[in-house]
């Protein structure tokens, strides 16, 4: 009887995990062998479509090169967009820190009784879709918007500011705009479990308040500051949308972008793939090391 | 000579007196400058959402001068209110069915996983739970590529289009019920289940009639991001869609925004917002009325520090 049941149970979680398992192997691991398949494979020479080769030990490199070339060779012409991606991400990343920190510190410490109220409101963005957040601003920026009549003042001061084609300012505002709310939440829940007994006590011990930001309050929240800027980078790295609502022009091209185009271009399909396993190769440690902050506070928790 | 110990201990209180009341200055100072921050964040975070609200009740076609207020691009202009513009309606109804069915699949899977992954050790789970993790961070762009490629040029028969478009969405949305459940279920911990099973129940029933009740608060967070999360999906449903009828309102807003859109655009937007509000504030009373029932903590830090 009883060895009935541990049977059962010895196949139970299995088969409780099993349909999820098959749905990451045939749709999130077969899909990224096509793409290198057809990043390794050729195109064929009459209708411009790409031949995928499925067997590695045939995979041809050519695309790849072609790729590589327009990186790093004589005719790197993907290279300002791969450079511009960095520059946008880094300064997006540090000005989202530094927007969010203090408000997420607000929220944590001071808020009080106004806690609830206020995060909501910080969630608020998580619920409005990216493209409606975007759209607020094309309408806010337009040439006859409400941004340009307040600097003109009503047309008063003839200054005209072309704010959404290829405005560098724009796209980097739109993506801080579009991506903050991601950072603010893991650093409030960072700053949350700092007990203010703590800060007490290092008050009491005579900290000064940079002190205490330097020495407790910024190595506690170093977990939050990890895992926020890893959450917005991450899928920054991958963003044609913001730079095409916001500016539309080669100027303000991005990585995402380049590939975003290379999947539009006929025979150009193996190109955006091989672009893509550049791209993925580079992120794979900082996506490692998420999954393994997230492992970690499991185990603290 | 020698001086009396009273008065230098009024002197010293006195002194850590001014102390605190300094710090506590400071300390107010901060909390002022803190929520002065705070409130601009918000300002800036949330205006300008609320203006493409506002105009969406506009009189004109503009969407920048307001000429009166007016239902004309909700309902009675003939040809390019959402109710008269046959594409608008048809983005705002298939969005909102992505949504449901995406969420049907999605949440069962993730919530069945989860509970698999808590009992069961072992390198397969762990590293389907590694790549599912993956999912969370990796760009959309390349889950979305490579489905793309995968119908394009393997499953061929399968074709893009609505089941493309779910398929893509479940599997960028699974680490959600996942990491939900998962942390949900380590403060559970074993005990309710061993004594369950203590009792003479089966290992179904215990999780059937202890565990998934109480992982219930947990089911019900993450269906209700998954489904507003798929409304506002952009890079998956674009790529796998097939043709206009597939269109979602995220594809309506990036196709036409920067081509002299009306405010029946700003009017559709505020649609989505409206459903994704109402599922969100409908799932909070369904959370708050089973959390009070079983007496636990409701606050939304505790909601916010599980995600």
């Amino acid at each position: 009887m009883r060895s009935v049941a541990d049977r059962s149970t010895r196949f139970l979680w299995p088969v409780l995990g099993l349909p999820a398992m098959v749905w990451i192997a045939i749709f999130f691991l077969i899909p990224l062998y096509v793409v290198f398949c057809v990043a390794f494979g050729t195109v064929d020479p009459i209708f411009r479509s790409p031949v995928p080769i499925w067997n590695p030990l045939e995979w041809q490199f050519t695309q790849v090169q072609v790729v590589w070339d327009r990186l790093v060779g004589p005719d790197n012409f993907y290279l300002p967009a791969v450079l511009r991606t960095l520059m946008y991400v880094a300064i997006a990343v540090v000005a989202c820190l530094i927007i969010a920190f203090p408000v997420a510190y607000f929220t944590a410490r001071y808020a009080g009784k106004y806690k609830g109220l206020v995060l909501a409101l910080l969630v608020a963005p998580f619920f409005i879709s990216y493209m409606m957040r975007m759209l607020a601003w094309i309408n806010l920026l337009q040439p006859d918007g409400l941004v340009n009549s307040i600097i003109t003042m009503g047309g008063a001061v003839p200054l005209d500011i072309n704010w959404l084609s290829g405005n560098p300012y724009t796209v980097v505002m739109g993506l801080i705009y579009g991506y903050v709310p991601y950072m603010l939440l893991p650093l409030f829940a960072a700053l949350d479990r700092i007990s203010p007994s703590l800060i007490e006590a290092a008050r009491d011990l005579g900290a000064s308040g940079f002190d205490l930001f330097r020495r407790v309050i910024l190595p506690m929240s170093l977990p939050g500051i990890v895992a926020g800027t890893l959450l917005i980078s991450l899928p920054m790295m991958g963003d044609y949308f913001t730079s095409d609502m916001l500016s539309k022009s080669p100027n303000t091209a991005m990585i995402g972008n380049l590939i975003n185009l290379s999947i539009a271009t006929p025979g150009q399909s193996g190109q955006a793939g091989a672009l893509l396993i550049l791209v993925l190769l580079v992120l794979l440690i900082p996506m490692i090391l998420y999954t393994r902050s997230n492992a970690r506070a499991e185990v603290r928790s | 000579m020698t001086v009396s110990a009273a008065p230098a201990e009024a002197i010293l209180e006195e002194s850590r007196g001014a102390h605190r009341r300094r710090l506590r200055g400071t300390s107010d100072a901060r909390a002022y400058g803190l929520a002065t921050i705070t409130a601009v964040y918000l300002l800036w975070a949330l205006v300008p959402v609320a203006i493409t609200v506002l105009f969406s009740f506009n009189e004109g076609r503009s969407r920048s001068a307001w000429q009166g207020f007016s239902l004309r691009w909700y309902t009675w202009d003939p040809t390019g209110s959402v109710l008269n513009d046959e594409s608008i309606r048809n983005a705002l109804s298939h969005t909102v069915l992505l949504a449901i069915l995406a969420t049907i699949i999605t949440v069962p899977i993730g919530v069945l996983f989860a509970l698999a992954l808590d009992r069961w050790r072992g390198r397969l789970p762990q590293g389907a739970n590694f790549l599912a993790l993956i999912t969370f961070v990796i760009p959309e762009i390349a889950l979305a590529i490579g489905l793309l490629f995968m119908v394009t040029y393997l499953a061929t028969p399968f074709g893009l289009g609505t089941w493309a478009q779910v398929v893509g969405l479940v599997t960028f949305q699974l680490a959600y019920p996942i990491v939900i459940c998962r942390a949900r279920l380590l403060t559970i911990g074993a005990h309710y289940e061993e004594a369950a099973r203590d009792l003479g129940a089966s290992a179904i029933g215990a999780v059937r009639r202890v565990i998934l009740p109480m992982l219930f608060p947990a089911i019900l967070v993450s269906a209700i991001l998954v489904f507003a999360d798929v409304l506002d999906d952009f890079v998956i449903v674009r790529y796998l869609s097939s043709d206009a009828s597939t269109e979602t309102t995220s594809m309506r807003i990036y196709q036409v925004a920067r081509a002299a859109p009306t405010p029946a655009l700003n009017a559709m937007a505020t649609i989505i917002l409206v459903v994704s509000l109402i599922v969100i504030v409908a799932g909070w009373l369904v959370y708050r009325r089973w959390t009070l029932k079983q007496g636990e903590n409701t606050d939304v830090a505790s909601l916010a520090n599980t995600l």
